[in-house]
């Protein structure tokens, strides 16, 4: 290494769900560098058994996320000089998720309550029917376009102190994805998703707090799509009443 | 993660509920003076004429008032869909709290 070259202290969390420690690199300075630049440096030069999670490194697959200096981010698209304090960047796995090892988090119990969710397309037609025209500007179609480009990062769901206080709320990333198929105009399943995010754990749980939007990469608005959620199942309540 | 002024409004929306809990009882304690001990209600309305227990009453109406306000504002953005202007109403809620007890405040003094 050029003996001019500047250092930075990097912090990086190494152990596994019974326990671990935050373990300093000194990691050199480069004029482009992201976090993920960083934790690869490591991995490659300093400590080979550093456990981490990567894919594409351009922001598409929502895998490398990890807390950086306290805050959920995508380290493949967050610049080391946005983010470093005074020479030091402290880098852990993503918060509300088990850790498997190192900056590994265990996606399970994330991607269990998009399912939970009702997250997923419910068909109304087969493929024997005719391909459903949908004009771009329909209502149902807007509202949904608005949540789909999710990456499922789990940024909002690290962020979120109400996950954080209550294991079985199901988490903004879950809940955004359940109203995006709730305003998909070819979704048949309006019902199950109302029942699926009305119940324990459910949208109403949420306290408004917006640090999922405030955090999301992409910059989506999970609190605006809760906030739907919360209207509509309200609706369908006062409305299952006024008919009994 | 947490220096955003939704999360700010939710802590001081925590706070504030928490703080008037608490004052309720004393509230509830004063009103049941003038049932059963109206010469300890006076004292006490004696004693509410110190500046310190006026300063006391404008924190007292700051916490009602940021409360109320922040209450609204969460109605709005829950059942109104105002997602786009929370952050004004955030500071709304913080800048009506402020115009009222400040009045109540200068009025006191």
């Amino acid at each position: 290494m050029n003996a001019r070259t500047k250092e930075m202290q990097v912090s990086v969390w190494r152990g596994t769900a019974a326990g671990g420690r935050y373990e300093t690199f000194a990691v050199p300075e480069q004029e482009n560098q992201t976090i993920l630049d960083v934790v690869t440096w490591i991995q490659q030069y300093a400590d080979p058994s550093l456990t981490y999670r990567f894919a594409c490194r351009v922001g598409m697959c929502g895998s490398c996320a990890m807390m950086v200096n306290g805050t959920p981010r995508w380290t493949c698209r967050t610049h080391v000089k946005k983010v470093v304090r005074n020479g030091a960047v402290r880098i852990g796995p993503l918060r509300n998720l088990p850790v498997i090892k190192d900056l590994a988090a265990d996606m399970d119990p994330f991607f269990d309550k998009w399912t939970a969710a009702e997250g997923r397309h419910h068909p109304g037609i087969s493929r024997a029917d005719p391909v459903q025209q949908i004009a771009p500007d329909n209502p149902g179609r807007v509202v949904a376009n608005a949540g789909i480009e999710c990456i499922n990062c789990g940024v909002c769901y690290a962020a979120c102190d109400t996950v954080a206080g209550n294991p079985d709320y199901l988490g903004p990333a879950a809940l955004q994805r359940a109203w995006t198929v709730l305003n998909d105009v070819k979704d048949t399943g309006g019902q199950t998703v109302l029942d699926a995010v009305s119940g324990t754990g459910g949208c109403h749980n949420c306290h408004s707090i917006g640090s999922c939007t405030t955090c999301c990469p992409n910059e989506l608005d999970p609190l605006a799509a809760i906030a739907g959620l919360k209207r509509e199942t309200t609706r369908a309540y006062l409305r299952g009443r006024r008919d009994a | 993660m947490r220096r955003h002024p939704l999360w700010l409004a939710h802590l001081l929306h925590r706070i504030s509920g928490l703080a008037l809990a608490l004052f309720l009882p004393v509230h509830f304690w004063v009103l049941s003076l003038a049932i059963r001990d109206t010469d300890g209600l006076n004292r006490f309305l004696t004693f509410t004429d110190l500046p310190g227990v006026k300063l006391a009453e404008f924190g007292l109406v700051f916490l009602l008032a940021v409360h109320m306000a922040g209450g609204l504002r969460l109605m709005a953005l829950e059942h109104l869909g105002w997602t786009t202007r929370q952050k004004s109403l955030a500071a709304g809620a913080v800048g009506v709290a402020v115009l009222i007890s400040g009045t109540f405040f200068l009025k006191a003094i």
